[in-house]
């Protein structure tokens, strides 16, 4: 005669035993989904491979190099002027933000500086991108979870953006504006004050964004929680930018780093958040762009008069050396290390870009979602193609 | 409808068909590279705003398209992608190549991983030149598809020999010679 504790045990085990069989019965076959490399939600020709169990993902992999381009191999055929014209494609919402870094690095090869006034509309023109960038991630995220609002007033909002960077450079989408020694030109009368009034109305919609977005129940349901990526592993994977930041990893090359940049003329907040969900990564977006029109309004109103452009030989050769610069991109981290052997093009050049990094951290960021978090984790991650595949 | 499967159609009803498939193109939502981006702008933009030619951004799907932009850079990777998703669309359908990639490689002529120029893989009805074109440029491109389709002998293209039938050449957006 057993007693109850005994008896209790063995019911116990009884039922966990006719679980196990219910749960071999009912087991079905893995699935394996892929999303992309053409899907509508996949921000460009990224493919996703996952393989489900039910709703959940048990593994998954980004497919890459449907964007691929050989830009590496391509900057060894190009001379030192040639490559920013190339280089504006990489990251394509923020385009004068990648063509900074490699001349800067060219700039430290050749010795020569920038005058103080091309690095200040260098920085002015920087922010102005990040502010392209982020503001149509701003729009594509309410796409990605079902809003289609959001997408029209972020394209309306940007259109302001876009056709100051056109009035400056010439170029609305590619500006191909920045040269070793300087800048191309000089800004156009008026632009200033037009800028002014064009940094209040991205202010006004970052309110709206944060009213419409980010206070809504459904917006919040759907990210808070998701997609959590603690400081430690946003660290082994190489994550840089908002992504990093949003673990709660206090990182900007903006600040920290001493470059040929105007950033510290400027009183600016690096935001952070410790929760490292998918909802502090779009929330950090959405505070940068803000802090982005606060830099421009703080720049323009400091900026020096003089030259735009250092004397440099009329034929470009970059004496021989390496060089290592980065910059606080959009995306996260993005550098150039030129290697030069005194020819009119560079030897070698590694482009380390922020994307490629931040989707690294895909398979293991998948792994236990259900299949509609995979759409606003990639969202919330925000990468772009072509800054992943180059 | 008898009549368009012989062929033969007469004139009032060919006009009333393709005022019909002119404004109500249904373009399919797919972005490749730098391009995508104005070509959003261009639909899905208050400034731009495509519907009001009648053409509507909508489906997901290349089974429900008539109309494709190929917005970007095609590499050799995608090409086969590319040409699997055109076929899957019904006929009769219409390309626009957007982009200078996607016409003949573009910036990336002496790359070793692009396709210079769609048109190597699909057929091309519209070519819009510009690195990125302008959304403009991209509705000007929709414009003159759009004066093609009205100007088309449906008898002609359904009767068609092969599949993909080119019943017009292409037309370059501002003009200019094709090579």
């Amino acid at each position: 005669m057993t007693d109850l504790a005994d008896r209790q045990k063995l019911s116990y085990i009884a039922a966990q035993a006719a679980d196990a069989r219910l749960n071999v019965e009912l087991e079905t076959e893995g699935m394996t989904l892929n999303i992309g490399p053409q899907h509508p939600a996949t921000l460009g020709t990224l493919r996703i491979i996952v393989r489900l169990d039910g709703e959940q993902v048990v593994w998954a992999e980004p497919g890459l190099g449907y964007m691929h381009r050989g830009y590496e191999k391509l900057t060894e055929v190009r001379t030192f002027p040639q490559v920013t014209a190339l280089v504006n494609r990489i990251d394509w919402l923020g385009s004068f933000a990648n063509e900074v870094p490699f001349i800067l690095a060219a700039e430290k090869l050749m010795e020569v500086e920038a005058p103080p006034r091309a690095q200040w509309i260098r920085t002015v023109l920087f922010e102005l991108s990040r502010i392209a960038n982020v503001s149509l991630f701003l729009g594509d995220l309410g796409v990605q979870l079902g809003a289609i609002t959001p997408v029209f007033m972020a394209f309306r909002d940007r259109e302001y953006v876009l056709n100051l960077i056109e009035g400056a450079t010439g170029g609305r989408f590619h500006p191909n504006f920045d040269r070793i020694g300087g800048l191309k030109e000089d800004l156009p009368a008026g632009w200033i004050t037009e800028t002014k009034q064009v940094m209040k109305k991205l202010r006004n919609f970052c309110d709206q964004m944060e009213d419409l977005l980010f206070g809504n129940e459904i917006f919040q349901s759907r990210l808070r929680g998701i997609g959590v990526i603690p400081a430690e592993v946003a660290k082994q994977y190489g994550l840089s930018g908002p992504n990093l930041r949003a673990s709660g990893v206090d990182w900007d090359l903006r600040r920290d780093q001493k470059i040929a940049l105007a950033y510290d003329k400027v009183q600016f907040k690096v935001w952070t958040h410790p929760d490292g969900d998918s909802f502090a990564r779009c929330w950090i977006r959405l505070q940068e762009t803000r802090e982005a029109t606060k830099i421009v309004d703080q720049l323009l109103d400091g900026i020096p008069s003089g030259s735009v452009m250092a004397k440099v030989p009329r034929i470009i050769k970059v004496p021989e050396g390496e060089a290592w610069v980065s910059t606080e991109n959009p995306l996260g981290e993005m550098g150039y290390y030129v290697i030069s052997k005194g020819d009119l093009g560079p030897f070698r050049v590694k482009i380390r870009s922020a994307s490629f990094n931040n989707i690294s951290v895909v398979p293991w960021v998948l792994r236990g979602v259900y299949v509609p978090d995979v759409i606003s984790i990639l969202a919330s991650l925000y990468f772009i193609l072509g800054d992943i595949d180059r | 409808m008898g009549l368009v499967d012989r062929g033969r159609l007469p004139t009032p009803l060919t006009t009333l068909f393709n005022l019909g498939r002119s404004y109500s193109l249904w373009v399919y939502q797919w972005g490749l590279a730098c391009c995508a981006i104005e070509m959003g702008a261009a639909f899905g933009s208050p400034r731009y705003d495509v519907m009001r030619l009648g053409v509507i951004p909508l489906p997901a799907s290349p089974r429900q398209a008539d109309l494709v932009v190929i917005s970007g850079t095609v590499t050799d990777k995608m090409a086969p992608s590319v040409k699997r998703l055109y076929e899957q669309m019904p006929e009769p359908k219409y390309v626009i190549s957007m982009g200078s990639c996607a016409n003949c490689g573009g910036p990336y002529w002496d790359s070793y991983s692009v396709t210079k120029g769609v048109d190597q893989i699909i057929p091309v009805d519209i070519y819009v030149p510009g690195c990125p074109p302008r959304p403009e440029a991209l509705l000007e491109g929709v414009v003159l598809l759009q004066q093609r389709i009205k100007n088309e002998d449906m008898g002609a293209r359904w009767r068609g020999e092969g599949t993909h039938a080119r019943v017009a050449e292409p037309v370059v957006v501002g003009g200019g010679p094709i090579e």
